[in-house]
């Protein structure tokens, strides 16, 4: 029996085998990235620790949220550096198999799906789209003033009522100006996808989000969506873009 | 070969380019996107909303949470789930507005119509007094 598994980061061409990038790449317990070649494909994967790599230790593992987020971090650099220079499909993290044979038997299986998934992808990368409704301003003076009567305790509901009111329709009117957007965004892409807004406690932001889209881009799609989204930003929409990433979001293969 | 996959123009353009390694941006796509296979380890990262959340918390509670209360959102109505509240609120709103006015009526002389209508019903009790 062999004292390590094999931990799967991304699949790509074959031609992986040669990159000078991997050789330059360790990943997670540092240890160096290979690949594992079946034919057309290539898997690049790192050889880990048997036992802190089973079942039974990831499971506990996944507890402790430090060692949760440098995986993911890990996990992520690496697929982000091959995937600067190469064509992936990135392969979600924790991903273990017990040897190489293992590997190949999945690239195996797989070919023709991996395959069409990989030109897919190729020359190009995806690009996120976060769109944060601002938050509202205060009552202008003269609303203010206005609703100011000799029973201050009605002054004080109507002002929070009509602050109430406000805040649903800007909310609404933010949401189909996103809506929008996202149309204007998806049409310059090959492909795109959208998530649900992130929760507020992952942001760490007030404001809240209304659109979380990712889009597959080529070079000039890219620049465009990046034109796109600068000029559409605009007092009651915040528009972030993030990327390039490894096309996380259009890799996704059925399991069969 | 794909070299360029990505371009030259990375930041200089992206005014409003976030870091790109963004925790939360990182676990939403490490998690449950790309290609999910099964593996020979079989892991069940099912609950990743909850996850990521802790994880989150974790980040935050070393460096933005004494910024910004780490509890923040738990009491900011627009922020937590409860959107859908909004509705109840302006109706008890509308109800508790209704209720002050009535009793405002009584006891501060106003001149409107329902309010004097009212004024006049009570007065009867009270004659003596105006």
């Amino acid at each position: 029996m062999s004292d390590h598994s094999v931990y799967l980061y991304a699949i790509g061409d074959a031609a992986l085998a040669d990159s000078h990038v991997l050789a330059e790449t360790t990943g997670v317990e540092a240890v160096p990235v290979r690949t594992v070649v079946e034919g057309p494909l290539a898997a690049v994967v790192a050889s880990v620790d048997r036992d802190r790599f089973s079942e039974q230790s990831i499971r506990a593992r996944l507890e402790d949220l430090e060692w949760v987020e440098k995986l993911a971090r890990t996990h992520h650099e690496v697929v982000d550096r091959v995937a600067r220079n190469h064509p992936i499909a990135p392969v979600r993290m924790a991903t273990v198999y017990l040897n190489d044979a293992g590997v190949r038997e999945l690239l195996g299986d797989h070919r023709s799906e991996l395959a069409a998934t990989l030109d897919r992808v190729r020359g190009r990368s995806e690009w996120g789209v976060k769109g944060y409704a601002a938050p509202a301003n205060e009552a202008s003076a003269a609303e203010l003033e206005a609703s100011a009567s000799d029973a201050p305790g009605t002054s004080y509901l109507m002002r929070r009522l009509a602050e109430r009111d406000r805040a649903a329709h800007r909310r609404e009117r933010v949401a189909e100006a996103a809506e929008k957007l996202h149309q204007e965004f998806a049409a310059l892409a090959v492909d795109s996808r959208v998530y649900p807004p992130q929760d507020p406690r992952l942001t760490g932001r007030r404001q809240e989000m209304i659109l979380n889209a990712a889009y597959l881009v080529d070079e000039a799609g890219a620049a465009l969506l990046a034109e796109r989204v600068n000029a559409a930003t605009d007092d009651e929409l915040r528009l972030e873009l993030t990327g390039p990433w490894a096309p996380y979001s259009f890799t996704s293969l059925e399991e069969s | 070969m794909n070299g360029d996959l990505y371009p030259s123009t990375r930041s200089s353009q992206l005014g409003h380019r976030q870091e790109s390694t963004n925790l939360a941006d990182i676990l939403e796509r490490v998690l449950d996107k790309g290609i999910v296979i099964a593996g020979d380890i079989r892991i069940n990262l099912l609950d990743i909303e909850l996850l990521t959340i802790k994880i989150r918390l974790l980040v935050a509670s070393v460096d933005k949470a004494r910024e910004i209360g780490i509890d923040w959102w738990e009491h900011d109505p627009s922020l937590s789930s409860g959107r859908g509240n909004l509705a109840v609120e302006n109706r008890k709103l509308r109800e508790r507005i209704g209720e002050l006015e009535a009793s405002n009526g009584d006891q501060a002389g106003s001149s409107d119509g329902a309010r004097s209508r009212r004024r006049v019903r009570r007065t009867e009790g009270v004659a003596q007094d105006e």
